[in-house]
């Protein structure tokens, strides 16, 4: 930074915040320059968690890649894989069937609600107010209870699957996830009433961390800091994936590009969540849950005893995994954190040669310094929490 | 994406047959193949037809293709919601493209990441060193002949077969 060479040296104070900062929600250094209690200049050095998932991608066969994707990002576990396998459905060419869409939205906005809860939980007590952290995860804990009971884990399920998704939904888990959404909306007035108008939590979060739409969009922001600014982009709406154009909602959009702004836009698209919800399990279609293609799915286990053809496909997709065409295809979603793409390349073998995440954690986190920059070191605390990086997708 | 002729057009618009080496249309991808040291001009009169934001930035390793190593921009249009594909090839020897962080500085880390990853050396980037990797580590793990699945298990008798990068 051109004002940090001007200052006399002596006046500025270096000091590392991190690697185990509770504050940094994760693994993540900031290296931060201070004049007095203001922030000249921030570095984030990432790198601490780095676990060669891409890499490994190339030893694994196209349907085992799928659990080990979904472990970057361990909040957005649903939208790792929809990325990773809406790339690898593209070079295929396989149709999705819209009982399998659907699932996948229901799922994807499931997983949304349960990344913001854990950001309004975490962010909240950073600027110190820790019963929101308790509302958050009592909220998540149901999420992950009907997470459980559709795709047998709570964390990592790999239920959303190349073709389709891994199975039907179980009996009774309609009615588990109708009375969850009809007590959602409740819940969010209850954040709301703790949070929105309280005078501490304004005062923190009010005209901090601002930064403009422009800058922002030269840094290559997404998601709700981008929205924040004031710019309603919103890839489920401008380029709408896996039938998000048959759901009415909104996108929440604010004005300033502050804290605040940040926190409401957020606010609101759990509320928007809630309605897509609602709407794809009222509008939820029968038939099959996975591609009818038996190069890409396995059959059905009853034809397993009476079809020869059956078990060759089982036996090939088992051991050898599917062949996918040779290309290149890029994939990109609206995570809960920005535009959240997956890059695959196929060089006709049944193993991945090239898988690469276009992250939003990892892209966001260079525009730490636009809104930090000449505010109190006190609000880089919130600014950083408001941003939501998220250290298993930076460093994947 | 655009189409063949809405690509042909902006392949046109960025040079024609002196700077586009090619054009593929596949998988729901639009894909301008381009000279590496023609990367910033391409990528500014792309900006100028709209394509103003870089979503991302690829490293490819086309072992044993030559020329080897493959960086791929992302270009997004807000305006018209599409999206195109720029794409250079650099060989092993001579792993050299132009940096275009001054003009879009949301590649920044993306570039260090391919550098790291790739081995593939950005000109003109203000702070190019690795970024996911310690700065005393040696090798690029994403290329193709790294291996995969650890360090190898040594055995009496398979001196031979180990590579020993590792030591």
């Amino acid at each position: 930074m051109g004002t940090v060479a001007e200052q006399d040296e002596a006046e500025l104070l270096t000091i590392n915040m991190g690697p185990h900062h509770p504050s940094t929600h994760g693994v993540l250094r900031l290296l931060t320059t201070l004049e007095g209690e203001v922030v000249r200049d921030v570095k984030p050095i990432v790198g601490y968690l780095h676990t060669g998932i891409e890499k490994t991608a190339e030893d694994k066969t196209y349907w085992k890649t799928v659990p080990i994707v979904e472990r970057m990002d361990y909040l957005a576990y649903y939208f790792n894989a929809m990325a990773y396998c809406g790339a690898v459905e593209d070079l295929l060419g396989v149709d999705v069937p819209k009982r399998a869409q659907y699932l996948r939205v229901i799922h994807l906005e499931l997983n949304r609600l349960m990344s913001h809860l854990v950001w309004i939980g975490t962010t909240m007590l950073d600027i110190g107010a820790m019963s929101m952290l308790w509302y958050g995860f009592r909220e998540r804990e149901t999420i992950l209870d009907l997470f459980e009971y559709s795709g047998g884990q709570r964390v990592h399920p790999r239920y959303i699957q190349i073709g389709g998704v891994a199975d039907d939904i179980p009996a009774g888990w309609e009615t588990k996830l109708r009375r969850f959404v009809t007590e959602m909306p409740s819940r969010i007035d209850q954040y709301e009433a703790l949070l929105s108008k309280n005078e501490i939590f304004l005062r923190r979060m009010k005209h901090t961390g601002v930064a403009d739409a422009e800058t922002l969009m030269a840094k290559g922001v997404t998601g709700p800091l981008l929205r924040a600014a004031g710019v309603p982009w919103d890839l489920r709406k401008a380029q709408p994936y896996s039938s998000y154009d048959d759901f009415a909602f909104k996108i929440p959009v604010g004005t300033t590009g502050d804290n605040y702004d940040r926190y409401l836009v957020r606010v609101n698209e759990m509320r928007e969540s809630v309605k897509i919800i609602q709407q794809a399990i009222d509008g939820l279609p029968e038939g099959p849950w996975v591609t009818a293609d038996r190069k890409v799915a396995l059959p059905p286990r009853h034809e397993l005893a009476t079809s020869m053809e059956a078990l060759i496909h089982h036996f090939k997709l088992v051991t050898e995994g599917m062949r996918v065409p040779e290309g290149e295809a890029y994939y990109p979603i609206e995570g809960p954190r920005g535009e959240l793409g997956c890059f695959v390349r196929s060089d006709g073998s049944s193993k991945p040669a090239r898988v690469h995440m276009r992250d939003p954690s990892f892209i966001n986190l260079q525009s730490l310094g636009d809104m930090a920059n000449g505010e109190y070191i006190a609000d880089l605390i919130a600014t950083l929490a408001c941003m939501d990086p998220l250290l298993g997708g930076v460093d994947r | 994406m655009p189409d063949t002729d809405g690509l042909q057009r902006l392949a046109g618009v960025v040079g024609g047959d002196e700077v586009v080496l090619g054009t593929v249309v596949r998988a729901r991808r639009a894909e301008l193949h381009v000279r590496p040291e023609t990367v910033v001009d391409v990528l500014e009169r792309l900006r100028a037809e709209g394509y103003t934001m870089l979503m991302s930035l690829h490293g490819v390793d086309y072992f044993p293709q030559e020329p080897r190593f493959g960086v791929a921009y992302e270009l997004l249009s807000m305006q018209e919601q599409d999206r195109v594909t720029v794409k250079v090839r650099v060989p092993l020897d001579d792993p050299h493209v132009p940096s275009v962080t001054d003009r879009w500085p949301t590649a920044s880390f993306q570039e260090r990441e391919v550098y790291d990853m790739f081995g593939v050396i950005f000109d003109g980037h203000p702070d190019l060193r690795r970024i996911l990797l310690p700065e005393d580590y040696i090798g690029h793990p994403q290329r193709r002949d790294f291996p995969i699945g650890g360090e190898p298990v040594l055995f009496t008798g398979n001196e031979g077969d180990n590579p020993g990068w590792w030591k």
